[in-house]
């Protein structure tokens, strides 16, 4: 048989400390909002204060120094999971902060947010609490200066497509590819365009391109996007029959490693009754089945 | 040409993945302030100010230029700013070069830089524009393409640039300034690691760095500091991305960029010529495919070059000796780092990446659809 008591031994209000005139002066100032060290007789700055000197066991001088607010994290210790008598309820570090002008560091908390915040030499400031009272938590935590602020940057814009890619894209949401061939050096541009970018003259023939082609070189991509259907995914450079330059798009409907170049492909168009005056309504080129084209 | 035109002050920052503890405008005073102490020179020596950097949507600051002026000691005198993509490093050092050539100003302070930590490029690189389609994701979905056609066309062995990955990082342990420090890296260690967009593997890849380079430029009787790099020749090129029977893989724009700087720089083959290039090699197999497109070897054999160690350190013509792009990367700084590096080479400043003798150097970049190009030879005897 086990027996078992629970017991609680606590001085009813609490203990009493009498703080002696360092640490009381500490404290006052800190209720005031300051953070004060005391000199010692060899010239060390003591923060928190200590009434006699560590190093030499004399009494400290009766000089205070204002120092900080700011400080520097010296060394620091992270706390998962914040405990009931913790300062923070949420994960913090436990940190040895040298305050500007002082010879010591102090205890407290820094609230970082993010352990990857932490680093020797991180620079923080006292968080102070409204109400103070002159007690060690009257700072609730230290956080670190700004070194970064977010800029978010927006604009919005209405694009209209010009007279070429307005044109182009009608052909697109009619099923065809609408393309155009200079008067003078007689290449043959898809998407259609008003001009001859080898030329520099106005460009006045319309034509139709067929929807197969060949691909001339490809890339196998791992990352993901969002217009791909899967990782690996293939873009590709397709010079569709009859024209002069390659468009980029998709290859799909074949693994990605048995794409080639100079493989024929089709474009695979969206339903009917999906098509927009959009390049969505070409899902992506898949191989014909033809026998590789020579490049 | 015009005037002659020395580098007399160069200036860098240490390329890291961020720098938390300065602003942009910290940032570029850094390199600047290097510059000037390098030139032994100060603000007031300065007549004009010239700024590049890669897009707006990289740290979403419109006008860097207005808001840097103070910074670069710009106040009350003439400065503007250069944007040619991911050339715009190596434009921006020609247009203040251009200065002083065409007697405009005796000295002049460019400046490039990128702060990649502020935001992200491969999403400032991919903005899906409506109406349109296109599936490229960052510049290593554009340029993968292209390399798969170059290893097509020229029958490289796939290690080939793995090789380049190699080669450059180790070279970059010589260089204080280099972002990547990758000690012990070999072929294996490339090869273990992921591959993004096929050819491209993660370590053929460059990095993304915050970093600012700046460069005083003087006029032929106004030099200041130790020993100048002079300026030998100059040329920019640029084509249009899609044009009909535009080669991809050797583009005319960079062909007829290097011919024009060649020629100013009385160079006629460049692979004896030239003692060091600082080329512009983002991925590694850019390095075979731009030996080719500057005339250090003929069509489909930049491979070789590279596999047999001629772009060694220890090669007969090194190619980035300061670990170049592949080790650091602040996108509008890159191309005014290759022109810096390749001025330190002929001035013998480079340290320990120096390569022994160097008299005459390339600087290379380029941008955009591999489709913007920028060069300048300098070199250490005046023209």
């Amino acid at each position: 048989m086990t027996l078992e008591a629970r017991h609680v031994l606590e001085f009813p209000g609490g203990y009493t400390r009498t703080t002696g005139p360092v640490i009381g002066r500490f404290l006052t100032e800190l209720r005031d909002g300051r953070l004060v060290g005391v000199r010692t007789a060899g010239g060390r700055t003591l923060v928190p204060p200590l009434e006699y000197d560590p190093g030499t066991g004399d009494a400290v001088t009766g000089e205070f120094v204002e120092v900080g607010p700011a400080g520097t994290v010296e060394s620091w210790s992270w706390v998962h999971a914040p405990r009931a008598g913790h300062p923070l309820d949420r994960p913090f570090a436990w940190a040895l902060i040298r305050l500007d002008g002082a010879d010591t560091s102090l205890v407290h908390a820094v609230d970082a947010g993010d352990v990857k915040a932490m680093r020797p030499g991180l620079r923080v400031r006292p968080r102070w609490r409204a109400e103070r009272t002159g007690q060690i938590t009257d700072i609730e935590s230290f956080v670190p200066e700004v070194t970064k602020i977010v800029s978010p940057v927006r604009t919005e814009y209405v694009l209209k497509p010009g007279l070429a890619l307005a044109r182009f894209l009608e052909g697109v949401a009619a099923g065809v590819f609408v393309g155009c061939r200079c008067g003078s050096c007689h290449k043959v541009y898809v998407p259609y365009r008003l001009s001859c970018p080898e030329c520099g003259i106005a460009i006045t023939e319309e034509v139709e391109v067929p929807d197969t082609g060949t691909i001339t070189t490809f890339a196998i991509n791992n990352l993901p996007d969002p217009r791909a259907p899967e990782v690996p995914f293939v873009s590709a450079y397709v010079l569709l029959d009859g024209s002069d330059v390659p468009m980029i798009t998709l290859v799909g409907g074949v693994a990605a490693h048995e794409v080639r170049q100079g493989m024929r492909v089709r474009a695979v168009w969206v339903p009917e009754e999906e098509r927009t005056a959009s390049m969505a309504n070409i899902k992506w080129f898949a191989p014909t089945g033809e026998p590789d084209a020579e490049l | 040409m015009g005037n002659p035109c020395a580098v007399i002050g160069i200036g860098q920052t240490h390329y890291t993945t961020k720098r938390r503890d300065v602003s942009i405008a910290g940032l570029v005073r850094e390199a600047a302030l290097r510059a000037l102490q390098d030139a032994g020179l100060t603000w007031k020596d300065i007549d004009a100010v010239v700024i590049g950097k890669a897009p707006d949507l990289f740290e979403g600051v419109m006008m860097p230029e207005a808001y840097l002026a103070d910074a670069l000691g710009a106040a009350g005198k003439p400065m503007m700013r250069v944007h040619t993509a991911g050339s715009v490093g190596g434009s921006t050092a020609l247009v203040g070069a251009s200065l002083i050539q065409g007697g405009v100003h005796d000295r002049v302070l460019v400046v490039a830089f990128e702060k990649q930590s502020e935001s992200n490029a491969t999403w400032a690189l991919s903005t899906h524009l409506p109406f349109s389609a296109s599936l490229v994701v960052g510049a290593g979905g554009y340029f993968a393409p292209h390399i798969r056609e170059y290893i097509r066309r020229s029958g490289a062995p796939e290690h080939i640039g793995h090789l380049v990955a190699v080669k450059d990082r180790r070279n970059a342990l010589k260089n204080p300034y280099a972002h990547l420090r990758i000690p012990g890296i070999d072929r294996k260690m490339v090869e273990s690691t992921p591959m993004l967009w096929e050819p491209i593997r993660y370590l053929d890849t460059c990095p993304s760095s915050d970093g600012a380079c700046a460069m005083v430029l003087a006029a032929g009787d106004k030099l200041t500091g130790s020993t100048p790099a002079w300026v030998l020749g100059t040329a920019m090129r640029s084509e249009p991305i899609f044009r009909a029977g535009r080669d991809t893989v050797n583009p005319q724009g960079g062909k007829d960029c290097a011919a024009d700087v060649y020629r100013q720089a009385g160079i006629t083959d460049p692979r004896r010529e030239i003692d060091v290039a600082e080329v512009y090699v983002p991925f590694s197999w850019y390095e075979p495919m731009w030996l080719e497109n500057l005339g250090f070897a003929a069509e489909g054999e930049g491979w070789k070059l590279t596999e047999s160690g001629a772009t060694a350190l220890d090669g007969d013509i090194p190619w980035n000796a300061s670990g170049g792009v592949l080790s650091s990367n602040p996108i509008g700084a890159s191309g005014l780092i290759r022109f810096a590096e390749a001025a330190l080479q002929v001035r013998g400043m480079a340290g320990e990446h120096q390569v022994d003798g160097a008299r005459r150097a390339l600087g290379h970049a380029y941008g955009g659809g591999a489709q913007f190009f920028a060069m300048w030879m300098v070199g250490s005897d005046r023209p």
